[in-house]
């Protein structure tokens, strides 16, 4: 599928400048001499003991103390040319959050960050930084070590919760718009909050009973703790967001019935749907979930917390998880916590081909988690009560590269081997949710299921719409949802006023 | 939330649920189904569709309490709220003039295959209704199917009944005397296959509405693949209606099953929670 490279926009590169001449910061630059600030070491995030922390949901990182920040921050050399802004999808003015940060003014800073992230608390944890601000900052050029961006970003607006201080920026009168959000997720957030910053009148439509999409369903409490998001969701809220729960768009009522109630502009942040799974022998089996289906009984139905809650998960005592991705990370380290004796990793390609953020794969080894890689499954055996006992599985080997860049993993033949697990989840990602094509038949539709948009626009070929995230992606991260949220929101901002 | 305005017991164990869903009403078809939850800790389930008002802005089901979630919502009332109701979902069952058609339904399918047998007589179908019944006064909506049906036939072991004979053996009855275009069943996992192999010696057309367990009922989770001609389909999305004689039962009654354990577990929880603290 189509990727989108990031490129600052004029205002923002103007913004920026304007910010790195500011006297404040020409001072701090002064204070401590850049031979100095690449010395000091990368803080380390305080984390809780992996041997406690496999057993519960509780939250696996601590954040940055205070004092650590600043430290943290002062690392960063205020590039006169930072690549880091142009590494974010959505382009946050990184240097000068930063910088406030190390001048102790974080709420600010939070503030900052909001400018161009409705959800920054969210991004600082789950945001694969090492692939994107971090990955192009200049003193990981310089050292080796880039400036742990993401953790700061945390720290920043942590605080500001913490303190109960959130800033809710003035709404300006209203226009009278009325925009329709289809999903709750982070594209939709992202959308809703850029545009009722702007004095939109705008509705959000969720199919689940809580706001928040994968945030919700897919990512496990002790990755992003409920609390945070729903300080997140508050925050829209205040800034007059409406939410409509169990509303399944398409279903309970169409773009067009939504248009006759005189909504103007759509966004379609539908997500992913219809999982994927392996097409091998015995996939249906009992005791093979989809990660889908796994994480969102233990999440959003709180199966950990069964009979409490009516909703039941097979705990498994060998479990096995298919997959590299960040949603395997998340599947396997929940069976450890749900006491699995065996919580494995099974995934075709080697270890660095694993798409899973840096920080998942060390916290997962810590925890106990086995790897096994260039494995891959052929077929999955069942007992007596068709209930998954074992799976066959092939030994690979790594090829040419493939389209994506990788290594293809080739089967080495003749090297079945049998592993017995009682429980498997299947995480090697999802199509785009149908209903939505289903349903709204001028919609055009691309060959993954996906929803067509012009990709400097977001906008679908039908006039008002606009869409991005898994829906248009088909399996993306949180972080690219929301930079496609940015560019939509921007452009119906666009087309409400006239001029789109 | 959605507001209850009606929950009654129609026959031991089965229920009426009505509840108020102007914008849902407007878009109900025969055969789809609605996700739901009894209360906040309840599992989300999906119950079909059984009627429906577009005036008066409700939507109906009939449902058996036989689990934790079923057995909440048979204790709630008229002014209670439900956290979730969402809907409707699922393809609507088709509907075209195919000639003769049998409705086929038993336990909450009575009440499940009433907007079918409804839709099919507006359609100009000649219709043939068959109930099945433990015993008589498992009996309901009679008079509203009849209202729809050219012939209305009951089974049933009951000795108020003249039939002793289970569904299956009433349905090839019928098919040694009239021809049939197509055979439609809804009820338990087991009428639904009994139906499908009653018919499958000549060949008729025979759609089933699955069951099988659900999470979210949008096509996210998979839990409710089932296998229909040899390859995975997602009753939610692609279902809930499917060829009887395409789907892989098996793998169906196993499917349903696989939480039975956990579903005794979580009764006893509930009733040692809520019924003994009143």
């Amino acid at each position: 599928m189509a990727d989108k490279k990031t490129e600052l926009s004029p205002e923002l590169k103007a913004r920026q400048k304007a910010g790195f001449i500011e006297e404040w910061r020409k001072e701090m630059r002064k204070a401590i001499p850049v031979k100095e600030r690449m010395k000091m070491p990368r803080q380390k995030m305080p984390e809780r003991e992996a041997d406690e922390r496999n057993k519960d949901f509780e939250e696996v990182n601590l954040g940055l103390k205070a004092k650590e920040a600043v430290i943290e921050a002062k690392r960063c050399l205020d590039c006169a040319n930072p690549q880091c802004v142009a590494g974010c999808p959505v382009g946050i003015d990184i240097p000068t959050f930063i910088k406030l940060i190390e001048a102790g003014k974080f709420s600010e800073s939070a503030r900052k960050l909001k400018e161009t992230n409705s959800l920054p608390s969210i991004c600082g944890r789950v945001c694969p930084q090492e692939t994107q601000c971090e990955e192009v900052c200049n003193l990981k050029k310089a050292t080796g070590v880039p400036v742990a961006i993401g953790n700061l970003e945390r720290f920043a607006s942590d605080v500001e919760r913490m303190e109960g201080d959130v800033f809710i920026p003035k709404i300006p009168p209203s226009t009278g718009h009325k925009v329709a959000i289809l999903g709750a997720g982070p594209a939709g957030l992202t959308v809703a909050g850029e545009l009722a910053k702007k004095g939109h009148q705008i509705t959000v439509f969720e199919a689940l009973h809580m706001a928040g999409g994968v945030l919700v369903y897919g990512i496990p409490e002790f990755r992003l703790p409920k609390k945070i998001l729903d300080a997140e969701i508050d925050y829209l809220r205040k800034l007059g967001v409406e939410f409509r729960m169990n509303f399944v768009v398409g279903m309970t009522a169409t773009l067009d019935d939504l248009k006759q109630e005189g909504y103007e502009a759509f966004f379609v942040g539908t997500g992913a749907g219809l999982p994927n799974f392996m097409r091998i022998p015995g996939e249906n089996l009992i005791g093979i979930y989809s990660a889908n289906e796994y994480l969102t009984r233990v999440n959003l139905m709180r199966a950990y917390d069964f009979p409490k809650y009516d909703t039941p998960v097979f705990p498994g005592h060998r479990v096995a998880v298919l997959g590299g991705g960040n949603v395997a990370m998340d599947s396997v380290r929940t069976a450890k916590r749900l006491g699995a004796e065996l919580a494995a990793i099974v995934y075709r390609r080697s270890r660095v081909e694993m798409p899973a953020r840096i920080e998942e794969v060390h916290h997962a080894e810590e925890e106990g988690i086995e790897f096994h890689f260039l494995t891959t499954p052929t077929r999955f055996i069942g007992d007596e009560n068709h209930k998954v006992k074992a799976m066959e599985c092939l030994r690979m080997e790594l090829g040419e590269p493939d389209s994506s860049g990788r290594r293809r993993p080739v089967p080495i033949e003749g090297s079945e081997f049998i592993m017995e697990v009682d429980l498997v989840v299947v995480s090697i990602g999802n199509s785009p949710n149908p209903l939505i094509g289903q349903t709204t038949p001028e919609l055009e539709i691309g060959k993954w299921g996906n929803v067509e948009v012009d990709w400097d626009t977001m906008a679908t070929n039908m006039e008002g719409v606009y869409a991005g995230g898994d829906i248009v992606r088909g399996g993306a991260t949180v972080i690219l949802a929301m930079g496609d949220a940015r560019v939509a929101a921007g452009e119906m901002h666009k087309y409400l006023n006239g001029s789109g | 939330m959605t507001k209850i305005i009606r929950r009654e017991r129609l026959v031991p164990n089965i229920h009426l649920l009505e509840v108020e869903a102007p914008e849902m009403a407007r878009r109900c078809k025969p055969g789809q189904f609605v996700m739901l939850m009894p209360d906040e800790r309840g599992e989300r389930i999906p119950l079909t569709i059984a009627d429906w008002d577009a005036e008066k802005g409700t939507v109906s089901s009939v449902f058996m309490a036989v689990g934790t979630s079923t057995q909440k919502l048979a204790l709630l009332k008229a002014g209670d709220e439900l956290p979730v109701y969402a809907g409707p979902l699922g393809k609507p069952a088709e509907i075209e003039k195919f000639g003769t058609v049998l409705c086929a339904g038993g336990c909450y399918g009575i009440g499940a295959i009433y907007p079918i047998v409804r839709a099919l007589k507006e359609a100009g179908n000649t219709v043939y209704t068959l109930i099945d019944v433990k015993a008589n006064f498992l009996m309901y909506w009679e008079e509203r199917l009849k209202r729809y049906s050219d012939e209305f036939f009951v089974s049933s072991r009951d000795s108020f009944f003249d039939c002793k004979e289970y569904i299956p053996n009433v349905l090839e009855k019928v098919l040694q005397k009239s021809k049939l275009d197509r055979v439609i069943s809804i009820g338990c996992t087991y009428l639904m296959y009994t139906c499908s192999e009653a018919t499958r010696p000549k060949g008729i057309k025979t759609i089933v509405s699955l069951n099988p367990v659900m999470v979210d009922g949008t096509g996210m989770c998979g839990a409710c693949r089932c296998t229909i001609e040899g390859r995975t389909k997602f009753a939610c999305v692609d279902g809930p209606d499917f060829d009887g004689h395409a789907v892989d039962w098996d793998e169906l009654f196993y499917r349903r099953k696989s939480y039975f354990e956990d579903e005794i577990r979580s009764m006893c929880y509930w009733e040692k929670e809520s019924l003994l603290k009143e």
